[in-house]
Order: C-alpha cells, then structure tokens, then sequence
C-alpha cells in the first residue's frame, strides 16, 4: 500500500511542477503584458512598470523565481492591478468560501447520488426507479449556470423564500441555492452509475450466497453490495470535484458569493495575470491531490488493485 | 455475410439477390430506427440546426437591427409579438430575441461541431498511434495524457482565451485541443483489441507500413466508437461554451451563443422580462438532449456489447 501511495506521488509532484512552469511560460509568452490597455503608457513608464514586477528579466528567470517564491514561501506574488494586494491575500479572502459552499455540493451530491442509485436498483422498474431514471436525465443537461437563474427566479422572486444573493459568512439561507446549483448535474451522473453498478453487483455470486444463508435484504445491501457498487462512482469522484471547482465560477459570478471564482473572472477581465495564474496553480494542486486521494481510496476498497 | 457463408458451403446456385447480405452498418441504422428517443432526437436536431441556419431570414428583424419603439422599457414592451415582428421579444436593447436566438444556436452549434472535429481528429490519431506501435512510447504518450487530465481544463482554456484574445478561432482551438483526451483514450483502448487480429498481422505480413495499416485498417474499424464518443461530445462542447459566454469571457458582441443569452436573460428576469430568458434556456436543453438521445441511439446501434 504504501509503495502504491508512494507511486502515485511519483506521478503526481511532476505533474503539478509541469502545469505551474507551463502556465508561467504561458503567460509571460502572452502577447501584450498587463499593462496594456486601452490608454497606451508612454515607454518609460511601461519600462518602470515592467522592472518594478520583475518583467524587464529574461523568461527563464523570472519563471524560475516564481518557482522560487512559490515553494520555499508559498508565495503567488503580487497583484497587478490592486497595488496594496498580493495574490495570495486574495486567495486566503477567496477560498474559504469556496471551500465551503464546494465542500456541501460535494457532500450533498455524493449522498443523495449515492442514496437515489441504490434505490432505483432495489426497485427496479418500479415508479421510484422511473422519477429516478428521469430525474438524472433531466440533471444532465442542467449545468449551474443555467440553473442558477432559474432558481433565483424561482426561490428568490416568485417565493421570496431565499436571498438572491451574497454570502453573510455561509448562514444556510446563503448556501442553499448555491449547492443546489453546483450539485444538481452531479446527484444525476452518480445516481445513474450508481444505479448500474448496483444491479450488475446484485446478480454476482457473492450476493446470491448472501441471500441464500438467509439475510436480511437491507443487510445484503449494506454489507455486502454497496462496497463493490460504490467503486465506479469512486472513480467518478475525481472528475466530479473538477467539476465542481469550475462550476463555481459561475456560482461566485451569479449569486456574488464572493470566492475564487469572482476573483478569477475579474482577474481574467482585467488581466491580471499573476492573479489568474496563482488560480489555476492553486485549482490545479486541488485536483492533483483530489486524484490522489481517489486513487488510494479506490485502492483500498478494491483488493484486485495491484500496487 | 449470409450469402458469402452459403457460398462458402457450395450453394452458390441460389438465387444471391434473395439473401441480400446486410453490412454492420445498415444492420446498425435499423437499429438506430427502431429507437424512438434517438429518432426524436435527431428529427429535433435537424430542425433546430434548420432553424439556426434560416431563423435570421425568417425573423421580420435583423439581429444588429434596433427597434426603437421598445428601446429602454424592453421590459414592458418587448415581449414576444407577432403584431411588432418580434416572436420572442427583444432584450433590453431593442434588439429581436428571434434573430439572435438563431444566431446564438448556430454559434453554439458551429463551435460543437468544430470542436468536436478538431478533439475526434487529434484524439484518434493519437490514440490510434500509442496503441498501435505499442511499448514504451505507448506509455509515454499514454502518461502525457494522463498529466494533461489532471490539468483544470476549464481555467486553463480561459487564461488561453484571455491571453491570445477572445475570437470564434480560439474557441474553436481551445475547447478542441483540450478535450481530446478521452478520445485518445477510448480509441488506444480499442486499437490494442484489434492490434492482434487476423486481418491486421496479415497486412504487416505482406509488408503494409505502419502509418498505411493504422489508416487503412484500424481507423476505419474504430469508426463506430469514434462515432458514439464525438456525439456525446458535442453536447458537452456547447456546454463549455457557453460556461464561458456565461461568464462574459467567450464569444464577443455582435457575435453571440447561448450561453450569452442565457447570460443576459438571467439578468432581465429581475425586470420581468422572462421571455429572455426563456428562450435560449429552451434551445440550449433542448439541444443537449437530442444530441444525447442521439448518441444513446447511437451507442445502442453500433456498440455489439451492449445489445
């Protein structure tokens, strides 16, 4: 197990030190830098600008100092639009939110995903696995940005029931749109892996003995099918945390929640790049990490992983 | 196949026009027909991409064209109208909601189609080529993916859009570039399965060069595959679009997309103006469904295992 932890490390730490230096070279290698804009600078000050940020250095270097900052300090740098900010302010005021709202649709669709799946196996053809069936069909053409507006119109200004908008520290009211909007699609793809994964395990052997030795039903299900069942959702959790990070871009621009989304669409508006780039290096590592911690889990649970 | 096995048992003194042969894939577009849902599905894509495509001509104003009788109070006197030749209304403009929903459609459409042309080329060369030589380059080719997967796909293509600018031709290369990963995948997968056929050590036999047997012999059986996979990845295509239009980052006015539209209709809504909203929401799930009971269809016709 811990040669097999120690393997995906292997391929993980390369992988994000590829996608910051790629990124860097990406955005120095941009044509225009951030301080072209509409007004056109005069030369000197360009020239000042670009040596008080380090820009005037050649690419190599500058890369390697990002680097440098980067690992030894956990520093981002600075902001290149809000003078009295450095990235890494913005991440630290970001984030959190994020975090939060991110964490509950994650747990929110991971639960009801998961619960509605093993519901629709156990009765089969029956009307709960129909309104499931059409349910996760109606989910996976409903991405947050096109559910967020409905919800506000539906919940904010027909009902009056929910705030619109904004955060007020993650009070409920704050985050139930917002989880609804991030996690609708992804209670849709698990509970349709779910469901077939349970009902390919319901008919394997182990489970037919499991009856046999006359247990109850719900105890088949708990301790014998749902292990085996939940594997390829498992393996869909990596991508459904992706997804969720992107998604709420769209939750912070439409309901002004207020986390890295905001400032990442903000950043890439006024292209302010370092602020961008520190995003995506920060996205990035998330994913990294998430995927790890999939990994092992998955190894875990599935003795025929081979590590 | 029926008639060659009969002549192949010497009853070739049957009349051969009685036992028509069927190929794989009129075999398959009867099962396709046999499929209501897919049937439906294509019958409202097609007339929905006749729509995009005439909608414009159709429509009493053009998109860019101003009515200034509603300009300002669009949202008490912009509804849809046949008596003003606005069929859905206008936006807060002025501007006909008919002629830029057609717009919009064919935009997303187009950027679909592109896209998913440009993700099918490179990923099943790519694929076809790492499964097919094998070995050590299959790994590192198949390890690159893997690095590229781990990548947050969504922020990366806005920081290229932001940093080579925000035109139809980026978008087309950004979003095709980057999501054919799993092509590649699925596609390496089926070449190793039919790396060792019959059909295909005898062409290496006869001398038949490597790049002349992958395009020969392995890339037109992968068609079927092909075909499903680029299907459900329209769908998915039109949706990162317009994640992006949503945002404010994707295509640019007078140019427009769904997901713009939706973008600016779920800002009207707090006027009242539900029917800016309406619209688009309907097209683009509307949309997104046929083109997934299309692919289902699909999958259903020519995927032998799933039968």
């Amino acid at each position: 197990m811990l040669s097999y932890i120690f393997k995906r490390l292997l391929v993980a730490i390369p992988t994000l030190l590829i996608l910051i230096v790629a990124s860097a070279i990406l955005m120095h290698a941009a044509p225009g830098g951030p301080f072209t804009g509409e007004r056109k600078l005069p030369a000197e000050v360009l020239a000042n600008l670009n040596a008080k940020y380090g820009l005037d250095e050649p690419l190599w270097k500058q890369v390697l100092i990002y680097l440098k900052g980067l690992i030894f300090h956990f520093d981002f740098g600075v902001s290149f639009k809000y003078k009295d900010r450095t990235v890494n302010d913005i991440l630290a005021q970001g984030f959190p939110v994020t975090l939060v709202y991110g964490f509950w649709s994650f747990v929110v669709a991971t639960a009801l995903g998961v619960l509605s799946g093993v519901i629709a196996a156990i009765k089969q053809n029956s009307w709960a696995d129909y309104l499931v069936l059409s349910l996760a069909i109606a989910g996976a053409v409903l991405p947050g940005f096109v559910l967020a507006p409905v919800l506000v119109l539906v919940f904010t200004l027909k009902l009056g029931w929910l705030p619109g908008g904004g955060w007020e520290d993650g009070q409920w009211q704050y985050l139930v749109m917002p989880v609804i909007a991030l996690s609708t699609a992804y209670i849709a793809s698990i509970a349709r892996i779910m469901r077939s994964s349970m009902l390919e395990v319901l008919t394997s052997n182990h489970i037919r003995t499991a009856r046999a030795k006359g247990l109850p039903e719900w105890k088949v299900i708990t301790r014998h099918a749902l292990k085996p069942a939940m594997l390829p959702v498992m393996s869909y959790l990596g991508p459904a945390f992706v997804g969720m990070i992107t998604g709420s871009v769209v939750v912070d621009q439409y309901f002004s929640t207020g986390g890295i989304g905001k400032s990442f669409v903000d950043s890439a508006l006024n292209r302010d790049y370092s602020v961008m780039l520190g995003i995506t290096i920060l996205v990035g590592a998330l994913t990294i990490f998430f995927n790890l911690l999939v990994d092992i889990l998955y190894a875990w649970i599935d003795p025929k992983i081979r590590y | 196949m029926v008639s060659a096995s009969l002549r192949g048992r010497g009853l070739e003194s049957l009349p051969l026009d009685e036992v028509k042969g069927r190929s794989l894939w009129a075999d398959a577009r009867r099962r396709f027909l046999r499929n209501k849902a897919a049937v439906a599905g294509l019958v409202l894509l097609v007339l929905i991409a006749v729509f995009s495509f005439t909608g414009e001509w159709i429509a009493a104003w053009s998109n860019e064209e101003i009515d200034f009788n509603v300009i300002g109070s669009a949202a008490t006197m912009g509804m849809p109208s046949f008596e003003n030749g606005h069929y859905f209304g206008t936006d807060d403009l002025g501007r006909d909601q008919f002629a830029r929903t057609a717009q919009g459609t064919r935009v997303s459409l187009m950027v679909g189609l592109v896209g998913t042309f440009i993700a099918v080329v490179v990923g099943t060369i790519y694929g076809a080529v790492a499964g097919y030589v094998g070995g050590r380059t299959d790994q590192i080719m198949m390890r690159i993916v893997d690095i590229l997967f781990a990548i947050p796909f969504m922020f990366v293509l806005i920081l290229l859009l932001v940093m080579f600018g925000r035109s139809m031709v980026m978008i087309f290369i950004g979003i095709g570039l980057l999501s054919w990963l799993g092509m590649a995948r699925i596609v390496r997968g089926q070449t190793i399965s039919l790396k060792h056929k019959e059909y295909i050590e005898a062409a290496r036999a006869s001398g038949v060069p490597g790049w002349k047997i992958i395009f020969r012999h392995i890339v037109p059986n992968l068609l079927g595959i092909v075909a499903v996979y680029a299907t459900l990845l329209v769908p998915d295509m039109i949706m990162t679009e317009s994640f992006i239009s949503f945002l404010g980052l994707g295509v640019q006015e007078p140019l427009t997309s769904l997901g713009a539209l939706i973008s600016e209709g779920s800002k009207a809504i707090t006027q009242g103006a539900m029917w800016q909203l309406w619209f688009p929401f309907g097209f683009f799930v509307v949309t997104l469904y046929a083109f997934y009971f299309v692919g289902d269809g699909l999958r259903d016709a020519l995927d032998p295992k799933d039968r």
